[in-house]
């Protein structure tokens, strides 16, 4: 809650000015917080006479010491594993270490036995496997059941899902359920010593970032953005010997009746035209505004395919009708985690940059000094991309032959 | 039909910059809008009305100024609207949040479907439809982005999952949360307007509902807190390059070999 201290305030305003949410005013000679506060203490910079202060909820905490380890939600659709899964097991051994914590994942489908063997190969601690015909098809709420089975028999301090269709569909419905908190789409995770999970999050359309605790209540929710975090390496190559010994770590679990019964019935499943996303793309090369014509993609698109990568365009050039949808890189389109980026006449919006700012290397061209891209850019081309793009085409073409001969 | 629409109001832009040294927001208007989201799902909820007749009501959350969503809506043409404002709300996360519009509907009465945008454009979570649907024991689609059927049974819906879509059926009660593109909303119109100048906005406060404990609301009930905010990372490690386009593109080679990108 916050409180104002009438004394050391003198009606300058600043919070008013500064409150994203409006929710101060100044009424009969004093500042007054009303219900459209967040509590996101923006105030309590602003206040030059720091007479703004917080003071924390009085929500009763839960005994942290009975929750331990961290639980991964294995997402599959059809049987084939969500590669953000294998991102989370990455994060959650790294967050793990610093706790000594297991690490552990749920994982629902149907005839999933080999992939959930398959999981093991990660240096997991247990895999709980609830494979049923029931479960073939994500339906919120049986799958909100199992989640609810898993986390009650084995008290995870931490549950991570992967913040997917699916993910961002289920996880709310489990938070809820154990009335606790879910930080959603995160894209930095760290942890204190006393488990308390360290969530980073953009918020306003990437315009800003939050860090979120949930320090009162067990587990700790987060939902973590697809392409953010380092894989996982496998770390065991099973031979099928050892597998024998390690069918402890798999533990099938069945729900009673009940619970199984869902009230969403699967009509129909329709694939998307399979085009190569730009989410899996190794390297990526990118064009914003400073492409004049629909045309001159196909320079980029050449480049792209000399370094084996593929295109892909900022939102404006979606909405000209110049590349589909799929190809749009930001906050309204997809996140993109690239070894190497280069973009081409992009000025570099946060709703851009905060969906491509973890690639490895990025290197942009712009032809105007002062592009906020050159802030997130490893390597800033001051320079005419209509000029450098066809030059390095040409160079590279060359230095292939020279190779050659 | 008993048809529900969950709005929200946003901040009216999201152009949101937070000052590195001083940690201030700077922003160019304090003005506040409906969330865009909401008017996919005032729309659809219309639409359903057209199907089945009934009614649509909508509610929202928020201090007392949120009043202007409901007369937007009325605008587009729902038939009841509902503010649930108190003190004691503030501060609220999802799950506060979804807490209280249950509390709300419990007042309210029942519904057979209740229809929420698939996010807000300033806490952007997506999660108060489920969290709500979780409240309420009802089952829950998301990303609905087309109404195949509806009828008195129940709808069939297509749901968006990235890579692929899903036709599924629910029964009444449930709840959806619906994408943009799901529909074309009616822009609100004049005579509209006019003719609900006067319609009442009804209030909710904590003393209309069987929960009566303030500890379950606002702050208290809340499981999450934003301990900060900051503006995205610049990068730190940069070299920027300028000259003619013939030395940049040879800096630019020389430095795809060093990365290794030149197979
Ligand atoms: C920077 C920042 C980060 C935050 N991060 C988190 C977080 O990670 N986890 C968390 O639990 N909370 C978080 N919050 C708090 C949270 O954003 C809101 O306070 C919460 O009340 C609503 O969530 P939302 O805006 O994300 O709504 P969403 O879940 O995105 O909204 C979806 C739909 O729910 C309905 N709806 C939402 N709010 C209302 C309302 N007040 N009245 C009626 N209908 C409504 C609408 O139909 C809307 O389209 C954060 C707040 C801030 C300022
Ligand atoms: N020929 C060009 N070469 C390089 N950058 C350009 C060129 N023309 C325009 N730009 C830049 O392209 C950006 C437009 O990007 P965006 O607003 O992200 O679509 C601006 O920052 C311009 O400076």
């Amino acid at each position: 809650m916050l409180s104002i201290n009438q004394n050391k305030c003198d009606l300058c305003g600043k919070c008013i000015e500064t409150c994203p949410f409006g929710a101060m005013d100044i009424i009969e000679g004093r500042v007054v917080i009303n219900e459209a506060c967040k509590m996101c203490r923006i105030c309590l910079k602003t206040c030059p006479g720091k007479a703004i202060v917080a003071t924390d909820g009085i929500r009763e905490k839960a005994n942290i010491n009975n929750w331990k380890g961290i639980l991964v939600f294995a997402e599959q659709l059809e049987g084939q594993i969500h590669p953000v899964t294998l991102e989370l097991i990455g994060k959650s051994k790294e967050l793990a270490s610093k706790m000594n914590h297991p690490v552990t994942c749920i994982f629902i489908g149907h005839k999933i036995k080999e992939k959930a063997e398959g999981l093991l190969e990660y240096g997991l601690d247990k895999v709980f496997v609830y494979d049923h015909k029931e479960f073939e098809y994500y339906r919120g709420d049986i799958y909100t059941n199992a989640f609810e089975h898993c986390i009650t028999r084995s008290k995870p301090s931490i549950v991570l899902v992967g913040a997917t269709s699916v993910g961002r569909s289920l996880a709310p419905r489990v938070a809820t359920r154990f009335r606790t908190g879910l930080t959603a789409d995160c894209t930095t995770l760290d942890v204190k010593e006393n488990s308390d999970l360290i969530q980073i999050r953009p918020a306003f359309g990437g315009n800003i970032m939050a860090q979120i605790v949930t320090e009162h209540s067990r587990p700790q929710f987060a939902t973590v953005r697809y392409k953010v975090m380092e894989k996982a390496q496998k770390e065991i190559n099973l031979p099928v010997s050892i597998l024998s010994e390690m069918q402890d770590k798999l533990e099938f679990c069945s729900l009673p009746k009940n619970k199984m019964k869902s009230s969403i019935e699967v009509l129909n499943v329709i694939p998307k035209e399979k085009e190569l996303s730009i989410s899996e793309a190794e390297v990526i090369v990118a064009g914003g505004r400073g492409i004049r014509d629909k045309k001159d993609l196909a320079m980029l698109e050449e480049l792209a395919q000399l370094l084996g990568g593929q295109t892909a365009v900022t939102r404006p050039l979606v909405e000209a009708g110049w590349a589909p949808y799929t190809k749009q890189i930001g906050l309204s389109g997809r996140t993109v985690r690239p070894r190497l980026i280069i973009t081409c006449g992009i000025s570099g919006a946060v709703q851009f940059t905060s969906c491509m700012n973890s690639a490895q290397c990025i290197i942009a061209i712009n032809k105007n000094k002062n592009a906020p891209i050159f802030k997130t850019a490893h390597y800033g081309i001051v320079g005419d991309l209509y000029e450098i793009v066809p030059l390095l085409c040409g160079m590279i073409r060359k230095g292939r032959i020279m190779d050659a001969v | 039909m008993k048809i529900l629409v969950c709005i929200k109001q946003v901040p009216g832009t999201n152009k949101v910059e937070v000052d590195e040294q001083t940690g201030a927001l700077k922003r160019d208007g304090v003005d506040s809008k409906l969330n865009p989201y909401d008017l996919y799902a005032i729309e659809t909820a219309l639409r359903i009305r057209e199907k089945t007749g009934g009614s649509v009501t909508a509610l929202t959350m928020g201090p007392l100024q949120a009043e202007a969503v409901i007369r937007e809506a009325y605008m587009m043409g729902v038939d009841e609207g509902f503010l649930i404002s108190d003190k004691k709300f503030a501060g609220a996360d999802v799950l506060a949040t979804s807490y209280t519009l249950f509390m709300g509907i419990k007042t309210i009465g029942e519904f057979d479907i209740v229809v929420c945008g698939k996010q807000t454009t300033d806490g952007d979570t997506g999660q108060v439809g489920p969290a709500l649907a979780e409240y309420l024991g009802i089952p829950h689609i998301s990303w609905v982005k087309g109404i195949k059927e509806v009828d008195h049974n129940g709808v069939v819906v297509e749901q968006d999952m990235t890579e692929s879509s899903m036709i599924v059926r629910m029964q009444w009660p449930c709840l959806i949360t619906v994408d943009k593109d799901i529909i074309q909303p009616r822009l609100p119109s004049y005579r509209k307007k006019l003719a609900t100048k006067n319609k009442v906005v009804n209030i909710l406060t904590l003393k209309d509902f069987v929960d009566q404990n303030a500890n379950n609301y606002g702050l208290l009930g809340s499981a999450t807190k934003v301990e900060s905010i900051f503006p995205p990372q610049a990068n730190k490690d940069q070299i920027i390059l300028e000259g003619s386009g013939e030395q940049l593109t040879k800096q630019l080679y020389a430095i795809l070999e060093k990365e290794r990108a030149l197979r």
